[in-house]
């Protein structure tokens, strides 16, 4: 009987090196999710369970934009970003705050809830059949020796660190950014100097799900949408933020960029199959030894 | 009966208990005052093994608990209330007091009646039934003691269980303090309500910014300057002998 | 409700149960049956860690697949009798759960981080089983042989191929006395000394931990409970289905079917997950004919159904359904005794 083929395959380091260049890809679209998290986490103090919902929701709008209008991805961006601020304000707003009296084990549930109503709702509208979007440049790229990049995996890069950059200068330099702030150090002091915490709760959830449709954006291109990818996205998501700390963006990028190396390395080492578990494993390590994470605040 | 030597707590660069020394002879109340953060509750914290201490030693009736976990050192005998209540809010008066009584009492039926008889003793014999959520803050401090009590402790460890009450309720507290103590326990209590201190207390630790800075009974140390200015500012004690002698003049 | 009167109530609703086979003759009730009893003992492992214990977890099915899966591979594998099994299927998983419940509660993760703990871990063992081919027949899952001497139905744990009493209901009643052993040994649990201190322990920590309880070993024992009520589903699942692979096993549709129940019934009560199961499935049944009537039969409506009502319980109903009946039944008391 075959257990454990506890040899681990040698590779030469150009694959290994290649295959941690896509893991940084990949990591990229990881960070940009996980930062939409981890603001909602560091404002909020909830656990958005519906987080790879909402990816979900808006690769299917990316992908119907492309389908219905034939609008190219990138620039679907325009429209899905806004709307899945909207969204995600009145969700927050009209659900999410009413149903959870503030408790957390009780947040996790109702936006548990709103996860399988939202992929149910998809698997219903949508059906289950993988949709793929075909962009003309989609297999172009270019040559780096020990991998070759194509140009959705570079847009995945360049655009998450664009982002993250721009939050970060909403974030310090805006009134609403700074408002924001204040209420993720201090929610009843921000009260007592008048600003209006539930608006700033939905403001700031509102832009988590907006970075999670710019994610969606970038995504589309390099991966087919079913109803099931919010599934597979919510896990990783967590694992990031808890490895980057806990509302903290510059967590959530190196996070995602480790956890998108580690994955590529395990897929590598471990066969695809069992590779994934790659991400169980960090997970479980990290809630255990050091929760608050690398970047997040310590405990106690 | 606890005996606690030069116990030190440092949170990071803060040093919130500084070589603290106290002993409480059994069946006597001692009284543990200071202003507001001097550093009370986080001794009762080390105390009954809530924290851990970084220097000093911790000895209940002869043996070193310093580092014991709070459940242990409850099941010595050595137990503690909360300044900030912490009832069992969806439980019933009388499942709260259960709790504690089920330290040594494994009978649901037992507990429960051990439960009623304590209740009693602090007078919630009528609100049995009622769910600790609902009751007032003086309930829960009433409740907060019964719990305490039910698990038969040899030293009970009171946090301002006057805090937040009316001249009315502290007076029935001070009977059941002192009831409790004539049946044989022995009690440190931290108070800010003078009259308490002074009517119920045999001795005095005040403790300022972590440091302990006086001890003896209740009527020297008020009148200790150290203590004075500990709370009423720099200076204050000798504004206020000069006041005392131009009022005698 | 005191004691008393909950324990009545308990026992009539067990008694109904035990003798709807009499009333019961339809094929498809019988199923609608076996499926809400199956739910109700699934979400009474859910309850007593989260209801009664105060700590939610969001991947369950780690305990119903590792029962399953321990149920199915010592007979696929070994050939041992389904009755020698379920022990090892059971303690299996409660050894299980004692090292998850180890790691969990001896680094103090509550709350939140506990639920996503154990989601973790439900998703490793899926990935575990779904790749050590070797050992769990990976993606393939695993397909016990079906028995089709009636004489040997009992002993092979297989009902159909039998006597035409346990052709219909002897699958019913697998699960009933499941449900029935799994009710008795809740309602000994919360109302003893463990009970109370698992109780406290959820209230409020801190105090509970003044007050003398270990904590640490309260959590554990709790946990231990939980599995072995959940694994004894997976067992049942594996028995009547004889087919078990890693999706069904360690997937996130055991771990959310375990968790709506009780909260829709009634969290921390006994005959809430049973109420909630009722519910769902009674409701979610009549509800499920009208949606199809209007949209036509499509996968994941009733999901989207159960969901919503969640929601709202969560939102209004904090007591789910039983504190709506006891709310009812104190109110109808008031009247008549006034």
């Amino acid at each position: 009987m075959e257990f454990f083929d506890f040899n681990l395959p040698s590779y030469s380091w150009q694959t290994v090196l290649g295959s941690a260049i896509s893991g940084v890809f990949l990591g990229s679209i990881y960070a940009l999710v996980a930062l939409g998290l981890t603001l909602i986490y560091g404002v909020l103090h909830i656990i958005n369970f519906a987080h790879g919902a909402l990816l979900m929701l808006a690769m299917y709008a990316v992908f119907y934009l492309w389908q219905g209008l034939g609008m190219d991805p990138y620039l679907a961006m325009v429209i899905v970003v806004p709307g899945g601020f909207i969204f995600g304000y009145l969700l927050q707003r009209g659900v999410i705050g009413k149903a959870s009296h503030g408790r957390d084990e009780i947040t996790l549930l109702v936006t548990l809830g709103l996860s399988i109503i939202i992929e149910n709702a998809a698997l219903f509208f949508f059906s289950a059949t993988e949709r793929s979007v075909r962009v003309p440049y989609d297999l172009d790229g270019f040559d780096l020796g020990v991998t070759f990049v194509v140009y959705p995996e570079l847009a995945a890069l360049g655009g998450s660190l664009v982002i993250t950059f721009l939050l970060w200068l909403f974030m310090t330099n805006t009134d609403t950014g700074k408002a924001i702030r204040a209420v993720a150090k201090q929610r009843q002091g921000a009260r007592l100097v008048g600003i209006n915490v539930e608006h700033i709760f939905a403001v700031s959830f509102g832009i988590g799900v907006a970075c999670v449709a710019a994610a969606a954006s970038l995504l589309v291109p390099t991966y087919p949408v079913h109803p099931q990818i919010g599934y597979l996205f919510v896990l990783i998501a967590f694992t990031v933020v808890v490895l980057g700390g806990m509302g903290s963006f510059v967590g959530a990028l190196v996070g995602g960029f480790l956890i998108g190396i580690f994955e590529q390395l395990g897929r590598l080492y471990m066969g695809e199959s069992l590779g994934v578990i790659t991400i169980s494993v960090i997970f479980i390590l990290v809630l255990l030894f050091r929760p608050s994470g690398l970047f997040g605040k310590p405990a106690g | 009966m606890l005996e606690v030597r030069n116990i030190s707590k440092r949170f990071g660069g803060l040093r919130a208990v500084s070589n603290a020394t106290l002993s409480v002879p059994e069946g006597k109340i001692v009284s543990l005052i200071g202003p507001n953060g001097a550093g009370k509750t986080t001794l009762f914290a080390l105390i009954s093994g809530f924290l851990k201490p970084n220097e000093g030693e911790i000895n209940f009736q002869g043996r070193d608990i310093s580092g014991w976990q709070p459940h242990q050192v409850c099941q010595l005998g050595l137990v503690r209330t909360f300044q900030i209540v912490r009832p069992f809010a969806n439980l019933t008066v009388s499942e709260n007091i259960a709790v504690g009584a089920h330290t040594w009492i494994a009978k649901r039926s037992q507990a429960m009646e051990k439960a009623a008889q304590i209740a009693g003793l602090v007078g919630m014999q009528e609100m049995l039934d009622q769910p600790a959520g609902a009751l007032t803050i003086a309930g829960r401090k009433r409740l907060e003691l019964a719990r305490a009590l039910a698990t038969e402790p040899k030293l009970l460890l009171l946090d301002e269980v006057m805090a937040g009450l009316n001249t009315t309720e502290i007076h029935e507290i001070v009977e059941v303090v002192q009831g409790i103590r004539d049946s044989g326990v022995t009690i440190l209590l931290i108070e800010h309500v003078m009259q308490a201190v002074m009517s119920l207390s045999d001795y005095s630790y005040v403790i300022n910014q972590g440091e302990m800075i006086a001890e003896g009974v209740p009527r020297e140390v008020t009148r200790d300057p150290n203590v004075i200015e500990a709370y009423l500012g720099h200076g204050a004690a000798q504004r206020i002998a000069a006041m005392e002698a131009r009022s005698d003049a | 409700m005191n004691s008393r009167g909950q324990l009545l109530g308990l026992c009539v609703l067990m008694a109904m149960l035990a003798i709807v086979p009499l009333f019961v003759t339809s094929g498809r009730w019988i199923e609608f049956l076996e499926l809400t009893l199956f739910v109700a003992v699934l979400g009474q492992g859910w309850n007593v860690l989260a209801g009664y214990g105060g700590q939610y977890s969001f991947g369950h099915a780690v305990f119903f697949g590792t029962g399953a899966y321990l149920q199915a591979l010592l007979q696929f594998k070994f050939g041992w009798s389904p009755w020698v099994t379920l022990w090892f299927a059971m303690s299996g998983t409660m050894l299980v759960a004692t090292g998850i419940g180890y790691l969990s509660f001896r680094y103090g993760l509550r709350g939140s981080y506990f639920a996503l703990i154990t989601l973790a871990f439900a998703e490793a063992f899926h990935v575990l089983a779904r790749s050590l081919d070797s050992i769990t027949e990976g993606g393939r899952g695993v397909q016990l042989n079906l028995n089709q001497d009636p004489a040997r139905a009992i002993a092979e744990f297989q009902f159909n191929f039998s006597g035409p009493f346990l052709k219909a209901y002897g699958f019913y009643y697998t699960i009933f006395i499941i449900l029935l052993v799994t009710y008795t040994l809740t309602w000994l649990m919360a109302n003893s000394r463990f009970g109370a201190q698992l109780v406290a322990v959820r209230e409020n920590e801190e105090a509970a931990m003044a007050l003398g309880i270990d904590t640490f070993r309260v959590k554990m024992k709790a946990i231990c409970l939980s599995a072995l009520i959940t694994s004894s589903a997976g067992v049942y699942y594996v028995q009547k289905f004889l087919f078990i692979e890693p999706g069904i096993a360690y997937g996130p549709a055991k771990s959310v079917e375990a968790l709506f129940a009780p909260i829709i019934g009634g969290l921390g009560t006994i005959v809430g997950p049973l109420l909630g199961s009722f519910f769902i499935h009674g409701v979610g049944e009549g509800a499920k004919e009208v949606i199809v009537h209007f949209v036509g039969d499509r996968p994941g409506v009733d999901l989207i159904f159960f969901a919503i009502i969640l929601i709202l319980v969560l939102a209004y109903l904090p007591r789910g359904l039983y504190g709506l009946l006891e709310m009812l039944w104190m109110r109808l008391r008031d009247k008549y005794h006034a």
